[in-house]
């Protein structure tokens, strides 16, 4: 589809998404108004800051919305390959510094390649499931080297230890396979697997924080003041918001310091606080919107690299919205995974971003003929 | 595709265009499971906002709102003129919450430093910090100076979990001379917490309750309704900002009928003996004064007393901690003969038919012995004498039902209505009595004993308050301690006024003229005292008398009755002094200088100055003097800050400022001037401390009673 509005509007301008930034524009907006609140009605420390990196990411994503899918193809092992020595990079550094190490400081910025290597990932294993033939699809030759991609980040990401961001990959990784038309009994043997697994791997994989964190999540009213008191106080801060919620800057619970990382992981609980119900249907129609759009990104594409990428990213700007969500309610444990385009902080805004301009790419692909 | 076996035979391999279709299924399905969690996620935040909205904003709510009780001001108790007993003053303490703090070896060194607490307190905050539930405070140190409070203050913002509080803590002005009257507070016991409904109130930090005496009696009337007050505070308790307050209800004042000075008075008079005083009025039967001696310090306990401290008091053989007022039972010895004389009259015997005295009385083969051989005795030289053979000899003519009779009627074996956890009643032995107690027949014998105030006949100083009251009036009094009805008691039924005139200047005659207590004289013009003197046995030594060659404990007791003025009769008083050898000796001159602080004010205060240079100073110094001496006996440090002991007595009671630890209560004044402006009856200043400073010493105030007033 290609506007033609032939008016003042320039070319290059009248083709980009209109529809989809405003969603994402209100969504970021919606963020900045929270964090001003959470800040107790100041643009200090983080609506501000917020605002000027949202900015600056949604600049960047329609600048990657011009680039091509050859560039995704071609750049899409490189990306990978770059990001997981990244990841290697971080691993060596932690263990030279004692203690865990997420970050890589390349002197004008910091990067936390484990985020880079979520839409990294989607693409290097649509890139993988482009080139492979139908015929192979059903081979063992379709597996392994899948299986390869998303083990190695998820095993260096792990390590570190960093679980949200694991599941984030393996999640994703999975989504992307089960899309490329792997048999279905390889998923539900593997969901059997899985159930076997969890008892054993909560035994004996798990740190004791995490531990903690998953019996807090199954019982949070056994530990109040400890590891349940986030969960108790977020469902504090949206139970109490009510239908229509308490009215901007009012909430308590965030001004007060009893919701805790009222401006990051729990924003969400800053949000229903004073907006309520309505608020939070809001928030979770925009996102459902945003990632509806990108599955008919991938649904209208003709290439199998497309269709996989598109889904796959969209799955994974799912999995952050949906475990944080989960976990602010009171579903799942409390594994510190943002908010996107909504809680302050760079890392998840950059991967969503990442994510949204390689959708806008394809799409513009789908919508402008070359 | 996604339900490959429904087509059948599996194909070997998947085409492009099946790939494509089991792309848009997959995808389809991929999405419809996005849209179930949003649903589900949409239903979830139904659930909490809607359905269990009421219960999560009643949890914000107690989160953002922290409701804390302001105790009540506890009502004062005060004399009969208003001048307080018990009072409060504003005490300065930290406390820590253990649900707030945060680095606790931090604060609690930092505490430590800026309080100067000794090992010890560290210790035991260290150790109920760890045993006490999150909310309950901990107390750090109670007592502060303000200078300690103020830096405490400062520093609040680097000590979360340090709650410094300005309350109020019992303050009684005359120590010791009002211990047993007035009882003590204390922090509140697991089973009053319990009996109470765990009222919260109790566990507010320094919250006290009355723990006895007249503090517990009237603890519901003294205490008030604790205040509110709400406030809006920060997850890291800071507070944002006052709510609003309901200010505490200050517990209402308890006034009784005692004479403030009086009662320290006589606690002072009775100087370093085991004894008790009690003064009534013999019309009404206020009771005036009512002091038991030795006493503990009702400050002390009030503040929480130390272990040497307490084992001081338990160790000693004069028994600080009983109220001997009113569970010392003695016998009455020979204060009971005019309850014999009494009875003797009512069974219409001549008062002056003579009994021959010859040392003595036989019974059988038995002989009942007198102190000396009286010669000719009628009823009034008797009781003047105090001769034994008159009263054998009447007691067996009259019968025990007879004189049991008399000792009923004057108020002996009786139980009264007065504000105190525990009174004894005594004993007065009749042959009904013994077939009960003792399963026997009553004896001549008993009956002898009786007449005298021996055998089975126990009585407490305030029955004898009593005895002494309803002899001098006539009228049926009974004691009465809360201030409001002084009308005069109804007369004795049966008791002929005539009968009780006789036996009256019997005991005039006692005081006054050729009889055993010359010194109860009140050396006044227009006023005589009347008293009876008495000895109890303490134990049958065959040496006789337990007097001088006796251990203490041994020692007889000195007992005395005794009523003023003679003619027309106001106040009544009975002293007793434990092991005090002799009723003539050791009762009967405290009895006369509490008489004679009623007629002669300026008099009795001088006498009692001079007494106390000889004891070593007032009760204050030489209970500090007893606490080091036994500290040092016990191998304890002495406290950092004791009155100097080795300086001479005429300077130490000029001198008990500037050697005593400024946080001990000031010195008390001793007598406040009748026209002192009494401060207004129980209500509770908020510088209470000073209340007492402002009170004029009286004129004739003995050196001992430094004037607060000049103390900061």
């Amino acid at each position: 589809m290609r506007n033609n509005y032939d008016s003042v509007v320039p070319q290059p301008i009248a083709d980009l998404p209109w529809r989809l930034i405003t969603l994402v524009l209100l969504i970021g907006g919606f963020g900045i108004t929270i964090l001003y609140s959470a800040a107790g009605g100041s643009a200090e420390p983080w609506a501000w800051s917020h605002a000027v990196r949202f900015c600056m990411f949604m600049a960047m994503a329609i600048f990657l919305s011009h680039l091509r899918q050859e560039h995704w193809q071609f750049f899409a092992y490189p990306v990978y390959v770059a990001t997981l020595l990244g990841l290697a990079g971080v691993e060596a550094l932690g263990q030279i510094n004692g203690g865990s190490q997420r970050w890589l400081n390349l002197g004008f910025m910091q990067i936390q390649p484990s985020e880079i290597m979520k839409p990294a990932l989607i693409l290097a294993l649509a890139k993988f499931y482009d080139g492979l033939p139908s015929g192979e699809l059903r081979k063992l030759v379709a597996i392994w080297p899948a299986l390869l991609l998303i083990g190695l980040p998820a095993a260096l990401v792990v390590i570190q230890p960093d679980l949200g961001t694991t599941l984030a990959l393996v999640a994703g990784g999975i989504v992307v396979m089960f899309l490329a038309g792997l048999p279905l009994r390889y998923f539900i043997g593997g969901l059997i697997a899985l159930a076997a697994f969890i008892p054993l791997a909560f035994t004996f994989l798990l740190e004791d924080y995490q531990r903690n964190r998953v019996l807090t999540f199954l019982n949070p009213e056994n530990d109040p003041l400890g590891t349940g008191y986030h969960i108790t106080q977020s469902k504090i801060a949206i139970g109490s918001g009510g239908f229509f919620g308490k009215g901007f800057l009012n909430g308590t619970q965030s001004h007060l310091a009893y919701l805790p990382e009222g401006h990051t992981d729990f924003v969400f609980a800053t949000m229903a606080e004073e907006f309520g119900m309505i608020g939070g249907l809001a928030l979770i129609a925009g996102f459902a919107l945003l990632i509806r759009w990108g599955i008919r990104v991938g649904q209208r594409s003709k290439t199998t690299f497309a269709r996989l990428t598109a889904v796959g990213l969209s799955f994974t700007i799912f999995f952050y919205v949906a475990v944080n969500l989960m976990m602010v309610m009171g579903f799942a444990p409390v594994v510190g995974i943002p908010l996107p385009l909504v809680s302050h902080g760079g890392s998840a805004m950059m991967t969503v971003m990442i994510c949204i301009g390689i959708l806008m790419s394809l799409d513009r692909e789908n919508r402008i003929p070359r | 595709m996604i339900w490959k076996r429904k087509h059948g035979a599996q194909p070997l391999s998947v085409s492009d265009s099946m790939r494509q279709t089991m792309f848009s299924r997959r995808s389809v399905l991929v999405n419809g499971a996005q849209l179930g969690v949003a649903g589900l996620l949409a239903a979830r935040m139904g659930w909490i906002a809607i359905a269990e909205n009421e219960r999560w904003e009643l949890l914000a709510e107690s989160n953002r709102v922290q409701l804390s009780l302001i105790p009540p001001r506890r009502g004062w108790i005060v004399d009969r003129e208003g001048r307080p007993i018990a009072m409060n003053r504003s005490d300065f303490r930290v406390d820590l919450i253990p649900d707030r703090v945060q680095e606790r070896d931090r604060v609690i060194n930092t505490l430590a430093e800026l309080l100067s607490l000794p090992e010890d307190e560290v210790l035991r905050i260290r150790t109920e910090l760890d045993n006490v539930p999150g909310a309950q405070p901990v107390q750090v140190k109670a007592g502060l100076e303000w200078e300690e409070f103020a830096a405490v203050n400062v520093r609040l913002d680097e000590l979360p979990g340090v709650s410094p509080l300005q309350g109020f803590s019992r303050y009684y002005p005359a120590a010791a001379a009002v211990g047993h009257l007035v009882g003590y507070v204390g922090a509140p016991s697991r089973e009053q917490y319990l009996e109470e409904d765990s009222n919260p109130l109790l566990l507010f930090p320094g919250f006290k309750v009355g723990k006895d005496g007249l503090e517990k009696t009237f603890e519901q009337r003294l205490r008030g309704e604790p205040g509110a007050r709400r406030a809006e505070v920060t997850a890291r308790g800071q507070l944002v900002r006052e709510l609003e307050t309901r200010p505490d209800k200050p517990g209402d004042p308890v006034r009784l009928t005692i004479d403030a000075g009086l009662q320290e008075f006589v606690g002072r008079r009775l100087g370093n003996e085991s004894g008790s005083a009690v003064v009534m009025n013999c019309q009404t039967g206020e009771v005036l004064a009512m002091a038991s001696m030795p006493c503990f310090d009702p400050n002390s306990f009030s503040d929480g007393i130390s272990h040497p401290e307490y084992n001081m008091l338990t160790e000693d053989e004069r028994v600080p901690l009983r109220n001997k007022t009113l569970l010392g039972m003695y016998p009455p010895g020979s204060t009971f003969k005019p309850v014999t004389a009494l009875a003797t009259l009512a069974a219409g015997v001549d008062p002056e038919e003579i009994v021959y005295c010859g040392g003595g009385y036989t019974l059988g083969n038995r002989r009942f012995g007198c102190l000396g051989v009286h010669g000719p005795m009628n009823l009034h030289r008797a009781i003047a004498r105090s001769c034994n053979t008159y009263f054998y000899s009447m007691g067996r003519r009259v019968g025990i039902r007879r004189i049991a009779w008399a000792a009923r009627k004057l108020g002996l074996g009786a139980e009264y209505d007065i504000p105190f956890p525990n009174q004894n009643y005594g004993t007065v032995p009749d042959d009904r009595w013994i077939q009960r107690r003792h399963d026997r027949e009553w004896t001549d014998s008993d009956t002898l004993n009786t007449s005298i105030g021996q055998g089975y006949l126990l009585v407490t100083p305030l029955q004898q308050a009593v005895l002494s009251a309803r002899i001098a009036s006539g009228r049926a009094v009974v004691p009465r301690m809360v201030a409001g009805d002084n009308r005069p008691a109804p007369p004795i039924e049966g008791v002929d006024p005539e009968h009780l005139a006789r036996i009256r200047a019997g005991m005039d005659e006692v005081v006054n003229g050729a009889g055993t207590a010359p010194r109860a004289r009140l050396g006044l013009d227009d006023v005589r005292l009347g008293g009876k003197t008495g000895t109890a046995q303490v134990v049958n030594l065959s040496a006789g008398r337990g007097g001088m060659g006796v251990p203490w404990r041994y020692r007889d007791h000195g007992l005395f009755v005794s009523f003023a003025p003679v003619d027309g009769p106001q106040y009544a008083c009975a002293v007793v002094v434990e092991h005090g050898m002799s009723g003539g000796r050791a009762a009967s001159p405290v009895a006369k200088d509490a008489m004679l602080y009623m007629f002669d004010r300026e008099r009795a205060l001088e006498n009692l100055a001079t007494l106390e240079d000889g004891w070593g100073g007032d009760i204050r110094q030489r209970m500090a003097r007893e606490e080091a001496a036994y500290r040092a006996a016990n191998g304890l440090e002495p406290l950092p800050s004791l009155p100097r002991v080795e300086v001479p007595e005429s300077d130490t009671s000029q001198d008990a400022g500037p050697g005593e630890d400024p946080t001990r209560p000031p010195p008390a004044v001793v007598a406040p001037a009748p026209d002192a402006p009494a401060p207004p009856a129980g209500t509770p200043a908020s510088t209470d401390g000073a209340a007492a400073a402002t009170t004029p010493s009286a004129p004739a105030s003995p050196p001992a009673a430094e004037p607060s007033g000049g103390e900061t």
